[in-house]
């Protein structure tokens, strides 16, 4: 009974270690103190970095080895201008990552868009779906025909078909925002 | 029979009535004679009683139901709302009046309902601090995004040089957060972080890898750029610009759907790193706002208090970019003052608090994240300690005039770049402009470290004063410290080294550079800040400004101005000081900030002793810019794209008369009205289809022009569409009355159709001789959209925001100065005066023609003024 109350002490204590270990090692990367010291003497100016707490942030505890002798450390350490500072290396991470994955995405939809959405349609519906599409002269998109045909006489399930109208609409209102700011330069030009 | 007379006379005002009166029976508003005689005709008393337009009656009047019906506005409650009525176009201007009236209507039926039951009670609280949430709600998305923002576009910037090896996530100085390689020289430099030349050729140094290095700066700049552009030009066309003008704009009331979109807000935040990154000369804080502005548009989605009212949601936009500005600079407080005097439109004090509300939590949330690793807001965050000089302001003046040169130049040229991107072919080709704009950039950047470096650090390196922890170039005076003197705290000014003069120079170049590029690239289709370009220009001008009075303080010690106060060895001149005086100095001259820039600068280096310098900068550059030309870039930029933006600040001096700017002119078409029971369903839709206007009047009838109310076209179309689908025996030939009851009809005529619900009962009026100074304040203050002319009770015409645009745009550009201000002054109000006919018919005569030299007067001068005399006799005789 007690060796068992024991073990499970024993390894909720390691697990109580284990992850203040793990924080430390996290506090570790992320924290660091800086010190600057300008040239002294004939001491060439150094800087100087540690990951201590901020508590121990001072010229005394992260200037190690110490260039001068003993005399002259308080005026060296004067000069010496020491700073605590904090990142989140866990953050820059995240973010960098959510970052390139989102313009991967949007790469690869504008891609979608401009090359193989063309492409596919024109094998699905062949030359007279196109030729009808050329004929329609106000029409700038040319897909905008297609859609409609698509979602007419697929009987999909509602959901795609509504994504496929939020898609289209959302097209249509693309094209009006790059007829008024490109060619027509009636906004932001 | 006054009138009569009057108008049957020939001359001036009977053509113009007449060409009124010459048009289609249902468009045609007949001439005054004979409507004063029909004030007490049934029609008229038709309209008193039914229509109870007279005032004070317009809350809780019991119609003929016998349900109360709240207002004479929109809402009426025998039907049921149309869907649809009451939202506006794209590219249309909204009613602020008619938006505040229906807010409070709805405000008005939650208070009422709230005591029925806890359910309702629990949703008045929940609209209640719907204001708040939404405000909270935006300003955390605009804080967590300026730090996704920041952090990608450091990382991205530093791409362009080298990698960092052992985890590619991080930046430059991230890179070398730990390293102890780094040396007190070169403080950047660490094994962990390759540059491209090191990674790619295996050496460091040398001509070979300095090209190496110079090419793929641009190939990752190009690069960048032209994803910029493409991914704007497929996605999200809105995206492009600063966004402040069209922010201010739709503020003022004008609606550009899909701007504050959800696509615009992605792009923008995406394309906005990858800008910045590519190391065109733009920043990040103008677009900054327009971030925030779409994340508060799209929150207020998520309130019907705010989605479902423009007027509203304009103040939760003012709120957000009070946040985007509190995280573009980290200061909230300038945030909160530059949303009131530069962006906002209508900022009553409770948009006030949620705007400081906003820019706390936006703060808040951007100093949780941390995103520079130096715990503030921005990279460019000093802190300076030394007093300066009552003589010092000199210089700081000078900079501000420096700065105001600059803003007016600034303006001009790139107004002048922009018109010539607006009309010749050349801006057909946005892609290719980017291109080569970022090329050049590119090219020309490289060399010179301090335009190859990040805009931003580059001012925070200039701000930076020389102190012994410096090791950068601009800190390399002529050493006079010897071991054996004393420890000095504080740097003497001394004399300048081969380094400071190696970066004088460099600095030269890169003003230089940076003047001419900017007026390039602002306009570009990528998203593009002002404010740190501009930041940077004043900050070179600064520190070349503070290092020459530095030197001339050090080899002129003896002179009267320094002598008291600058000794050998002491340290009297802070060149960062004045890079931040001219800093400011030239953003004050592009955007014509003042108080809110002060308090930003203020912010950003938490200094309150440099007030009174970057006061006296910023004012003297707001002087000397507006003495070129008094708007700033936003309202240039505006003018350019001709928003119709009724600008607050100018004052509008001139003496035309509400009937000079109504439309219809006397040469135009008469002016298209509808009558309020004998139209058709068919006549209706054929005035509509006819017609380009947004709204009509709608008069009692064809003989009596007494004007009932207004009806917006958008409302007409989508309720006859309405009726068309929902109610039976709706027909082509169906009577429409906008009448509280239907009138009269022979039997066998189709069901007739109502349409009271959406006629706005209560337009807003002036008579055709008030003058345009009232009318111009009306429409600044109260946000109209419209406003009808009458004359006598009868419609005559209409004068819109566009109208009262487009006036002071050719009084702007045709009138000579004004006359003296006794001359205007007695002149103003013709009509108020008694029967002195001697002098007031001149005076009217004066007023009317040089404002409108494009219209036909007639030569005989001595006709027409005693035409508009007897117009003004006949006037005060009918009343």
């Amino acid at each position: 009974m007690s060796g068992e109350a024991f073990n499970l002490l024993s390894v909720l204590l390691g697990l109580l270690l284990m992850s203040t270990q793990t924080t430390d090692a996290k506090i570790s990367e992320d924290i660091r103190c800086k010190c600057i010291c300008p040239p002294y003497k004939d001491v060439e100016g150094q800087i100087y970095k540690q990951n201590v707490s901020l508590k121990d942030c001072t010229c005394l505890h992260v200037v190690v080895p110490m260039p001068v002798d003993g005399k002259d450390v308080e005026a060296y350490c004067l000069r010496c201008e020491c700073k605590y500072e904090e990142r989140s290396s866990g953050i820059i991470k995240v973010t960098i990552i959510i970052y390139l994955s989102i313009l991967g995405l949007l790469l690869l939809y504008m891609v979608y868009l401009t090359l193989l959405e063309p492409m596919l349609k024109r094998r699905l519906f062949g030359h007279s779906q196109l030729i009808e599409n050329n004929d329609d002269v106000g029409d700038q998109q040319p897909f905008a025909n297609a859609h409609n045909v698509l979602s007419r006489s697929a009987s999909r399930p509602n959901m795609l078909n509504k994504v496929e109208h939020a898609q289209q609409r959302w097209r249509r209102q693309v094209q009006e925002q790059r007829k008024s700011v490109f060619d027509r330069h009636v906004v932001l030009s | 029979m006054e009138s009569e007379q009057l108008f049957n006379r020939k001359g001036y005002y009977r053509n113009s009535y007449n060409s009124i009166a010459s048009a289609s029976s249902d468009e045609e508003l007949l001439d005054g004679a004979g409507v004063v005689m029909d004030f007490h005709t049934s029609e008229d008393d038709n309209l008193l009683d039914g229509d109870a337009t007279s005032p004070g009656s317009n809350y809780a009047m019991s119609n003929g139901g016998g349900v109360v019906s709240s207002t004479t506005h929109l809402l009426d409650f025998l039907e049921e709302p149309i869907p649809g009525v009451g939202t506006y176009d794209d590219f249309h201007t909204i009613d602020w009046v008619r938006e505040k009236c229906k807010d409070r209507e709805r405000h008005r039926k939650i208070n009422a309902k709230k005591k029925e039951s806890a359910w309702e009670f629990t949703k008045s609280l929940y609209d209640a601090w719907s204001g708040w949430l939404v405000v909270t709600l935006t300003g955390l998305a605009s804080g967590a995004l300026a730090g996704l923002i920041d952090i990608a576009a450091d990382w991205l910037n530093d791409i362009k040089e080298g990698i960092c090896l052992n985890a590619m996530w991080f930046n430059h100085e991230q890179c070398c957060w730990g390293s102890n390689e780094t040396t007190f020289a070169e403080r950047d430099k660490c094994p962990q972080w390759k540059s491209w030349a090191g990674l790619i050729l295996g050496q460091e140094e040398g001509p070979g890898s300095y090209i190496m290095n110079y090419f793929m700066y641009i190939y990752w700049a190009l690069s960048f750029a032209f994803l910029a552009v493409l991914l704007v030009k497929v996605f999200a066309p809105y995206a492009c610009g600063s966004g402040i003008p069209e922010i201010k704009t739709i503020l003022s009331g004008f609606i550009i759907r899909g701007y504050l979109g959800k696509w615009t807000l992605l792009i923008k935040t995406v394309t906005l790193v990858l800008a910045v990154a590519s190391g065109l000369s733009l920043g990040k804080e103008g677009p900054l706002v327009h971030v925030a502005c779409c994340c508060g548009n799209i929150f207020s989605y998520l309130f019907p208090k705010y989605s479902k009212n423009e007027a509203k949601k304009r103040e939760v936009l003012s709120a957000a970019s009070a946040a985007g500005v509190s995280v573009a600079f980290g200061a909230p407080i300038g945030g909160v003052l530059f949303s009131l005097e530069e962006v906002s439109y209508y900022f009553p004090l409770k948009t006030l608090w949620r705007s400081f509300f906003a820019a706390l939590v936006a703060a808040f949330v951007l100093r949780s994240i941390n995103p520079f690793g130096n715990s503030r807001l921005v990279l460019f965050y000093v802190e300076y300690h030394t007093p300066w000089y009552l003589f010092e302001l000199i210089p700081f003046i000078l900079l501000g005039v420096f700065g105001g040169l600059w803003g007016a130049f600034f303006i001009k040229a790139n107004i002048a770049w922009c018109r010539r991107r607006k009309s010749t072919r050349f801006g057909k080709y946005p892609v290719l402009e980017v291109i080569f704009v970022a090329a050049i950039t590119a090219v020309v950047a490289f060399p010179n470290p301090y335009t190859r470096q990040n805009t931003s650090e580059l001012i925070k390196e200039l701000f930076t004063d020389c102190g012994p922890l410096e090791s950068s170039q601009l800190c390399q005076y002529r050493s006079q410290m010897n071991g054996s003197k004393a420890f000095v705290d504080a740097m003497p000014n001394k004399p300048a080294g081969p380094g400071v003069y190696a970066a004088m120079w460099q600095l030269c170049l890169a003003l230089i550079f940076k003047i001419i590029m900017t007026i390039f690239t602002f306009g570009l289709k990528v998203p593009a800040g002002l404010f740190i370009p501009s930041m940077a220009i004043g900050a070179i001008a600064g520190r070349i400004v503070g290092i020459a009075v530095e030197q001339l303080a050090y080899y002129h010690h003896d002179w009267l101005v320094f002598r008291e106060w600058c000794e050998v060895g002491t340290d009297c001149i802070t060149p960062g000081l004045y890079a931040m005086v001219g800093a400011a100095a030239c953003l004050g001259g592009v955007t014509r900030m003042t108080v809110s820039l002060v308090v930003i600068v203020f912010e950003l280096t938490g200094g309150l002793e440099y007030i009174v310098p970057l006061m006296a900068a910023v004012m003297t550059s707001k002087w000397v810019g507006d003495a070129f030309g008094r708007e700033g870039i936003y309202e240039a930029h505006i003018r350019l794209n001709g928003y119709p933006f009724l600008d607050a600040k100018e004052e509008f001096t001139h003496t035309t008369l509400a009937r000079d700017v109504m439309r219809p002119q006397r040469s135009d078409p008469p002016l298209a009205v509808l009558t309020q029971d004998d139209l058709t369903v068919v006549e209706l839709q054929g005035i509509i289809s006819e017609t380009s206007y947004n709204g009509f009047p709608v008069i009692v009838s064809k003989e009596s022009q007494r004007l009932v109310g207004f009806a917006l076209r958008r409302d007409i179309t989508i309720a006859i569409e309405n009726a068309r689908r929902k109610q039976e025996g709706i027909l082509l030939t169906s009577r429409v009355y906008f009448t509280q009851h239907a009138p009269t009809l022979p039997a066998d005529s189709p069901r007739p159709l109502k349409l009271r619900s959406i006629l706005d009962m209560s337009p807003f009026t002036v008579t055709d001789h008030t003058p345009m100074e009232i009318v111009v304040d009306v429409f600044r203050k109260l946000g109209l959209r419209q406003c009808l002319v009458t004359h006598n009770g009868n419609v005559l015409g209409i004068i819109t925001k566009k109208n009262i645009l487009a006036h002071l745009e050719e009084l702007k550009e045709h009138t000579a100065p004004l006359a003296s201000a006794w001359y205007y002054h007695k002149k103003r109000y013709p009509t108020s005066h008694g029967p002195d006919g001697k002098s007031r018919p001149r005076q009217h005569h004066v007023q009317l023609v040089p404002s409108f030299p494009g219209r036909q007067h007639s030569d005989d001068d001595e006709e027409s003024e005693e035409e508009v005399m007897h117009l003004l006799d006949g006037r005060s005789f009918t009343l």
